[in-house]
């Protein structure tokens, strides 16, 4: 295992030099942390060196933007990062992200990418592209753009036993989509799913598309599990601040701690952010496809449990 | 009891769910990358048996289900309940046939038993996988009769009626596995 892995890696440092693509290291600490409800950082919080608590990367994204913003060229970086409370066969708190960015490049075209680099590891598999919106009205015969929360719910009620759960909209299309629909998605094919509805943005440009707005994310999707996350970026300092104020606001509704916002970000994004579109896709799960095993411990060296 | 939370859950937990004692079997975490994070959990009720897998929201927290398991010994039965034994305490307990369902039909006086007890009370009874029991009623034997391999009714000292081979005769000890109620072999008489 630990020589696929440094193959891997080293396969991946290839597919990006042959492509002029340049790797980066940023920082693992930072002062502020993510606004995003849904994800939750550690934070190291005592030593000399600390002013304040900072907060362990739960991604690149943010110090990369503001490189794009200061340098303007297609970067990579595989780096650790750090989510709380994610442990299970598939999640493990420490985990590893190949993330890169591609100014100039729309989402569809980064999709075309990614598909190249994991054919590149995994090898050959059909391509398959369905919105987010295609996906739902396929496999459930509802638009998850236009269904109300109760029919939504009421839906999963039909194929799943939730109990008490409640929640607004978001929460019904995250378990059809977790539930339902992604264990089917990419079956012996490399499956995108693009095009997601303006609650699941995130950092992703919204645009309007067959008279619904959507945000340009999309997701690659492999034997049943969730491997990248991309989107065409938002570049627009204004909106991107608005959204992190959003998210601090459903943060305190659902009983979260508040997150500072990062100002650093959003002073890039105000300089100038090329259009661009950037990638996150998980390494350990990468190679756990190329391994065949579904369990994250089996690729790890020391696994959250024994370190 | 304590309270456990999603990220808690092991097999083998045992959890209080809308009122009823229930085993955890199986525990998926489940999460994309930017949406909520679920936990999707195999349980079975385990007064009622029935399996079937409940989604909760991740961090979401059960109540722990009083519920241990015993080995006891079966000692009698009266035409309402079942008496067990505990054999460090001589503590005894009552089942009722809600609790020992189909398992009567395996149970033998002074054998071994694994006892469920929910609240102080037992809540299921699992005889041993293999238990030796005397036929008090079949077909005449036909001796010799070891190659044909036909088979037929007999009735044992519980009630239960197993298949056995044409050579078994009444009076006779077989053994038995409880878990599908086939004929495993002669036993020497006890």
């Amino acid at each position: 295992m630990i020589r696929q892995r440094a193959e891997l890696l080293s396969s991946l440092r290839r597919f990006f030099s042959d492509r002029d693509i340049l790797e980066v290291e940023t920082p693992l600490l930072c002062s502020s942390g993510i606004t995003d409800p849904s994800i939750e950082p550690l934070l190291v919080s005592s030593g000399g060196a600390l002013s304040q608590p900072r907060f362990l990367q739960t991604s690149p994204e943010y110090a990369m933007k503001r490189m794009l913003a200061a340098h303007g060229q297609p970067i990579f970086q595989v780096a650790r990062a750090f989510r709380d409370g994610e442990a299970g066969s598939r999640h493990n708190p420490e985990f590893s992200l190949l993330e890169w960015y591609r100014p100039g490049f729309g989402h569809h075209e980064l999709m075309q990418e990614v598909a190249e680099l994991v054919q590149a590891c995994v090898g050959p598999r059909p391509v398959e592209k369905y919105s987010y919106r295609q996906l739902f009205l396929e496999h459930l015969d509802v638009d998850p753009h236009t269904a109300t929360s109760a029919e939504l719910e009421a839906l999963a009620r039909r194929h799943l036993d939730p109990g008490n759960l409640a929640g607004e909209r978001d929460l019904w299309l995250d378990l059809l989509m977790s539930h339902l629909l992604e264990p089917r998605l990419g079956d012996g094919t490399f499956c995108f799913v693009y095009d997601y509805p303006v609650s699941q943005a995130a950092l992703a440009q919204v645009v309007n598309a067959d008279g619904v707005s959507v945000g340009q994310r999309f997701e690659l999707y492999v034997d049943g599990v969730e491997l990248a996350n991309g989107y065409c970026e938002l570049t627009d300092a204004a909106e991107q601040r608005q959204r992190f104020e959003r998210d601090n606001a459903l943060r305190l509704e659902r009983g979260q701690q508040e997150r500072p916002v990062d100002e650093y970000l959003l002073a890039a994004l105000a300089h100038g952010l090329p259009s661009c579109s950037g990638v996150a896709l998980g390494v350990d799960r990468l190679l756990m496809l190329m391994t065949g095993t579904s369990r994250i411990q089996d690729v790890l060296a020391f696994d959250w449990t024994r370190c | 009891m304590a309270n456990y939370s999603t990220s808690e859950f092991r097999s083998g937990m045992k959890v209080m769910l809308d009122g009823d004692p229930c085993n955890i079997l199986e525990n998926e975490f489940v999460k994309p990358g930017k949406g909520q994070a679920f936990n999707r959990v195999k349980l079975r009720n385990l007064k009622t048996g029935r399996q079937w897998e409940r989604t909760f929201k991740s961090g979401e927290t059960l109540e722990g289900a009083d519920v241990m398991d015993r080995v006891m010994e079966y000692l009698y039965n009266d035409s309402e309940f079942w008496y067990f034994m505990e054999p460090d305490t001589f503590e005894q307990y009552q089942a009722d046939a809600a609790a020992v369902g189909d398992s009567y039909l395996w149970l033998k006086e002074n054998e071994k038993c694994d006892v469920t007890l929910y609240n102080g009370t037992p809540l299921s009874v699992a005889p041993p996988n293999f238990v030796e029991l005397e036929i008090v009623e079949t077909d005449p034997g036909l001796k010799g009769d070891t190659a044909t391999g036909g088979t037929k009714p007999a009735k044992l000292t519980t009630g239960a009626v197993v298949k056995v081979p044409l050579f078994i005769s009444t009076g006779e000890v077989i053994r038995v596995d409880t878990r599908t109620g086939e004929y495993q072999n002669r036993a020497s008489k006890s």
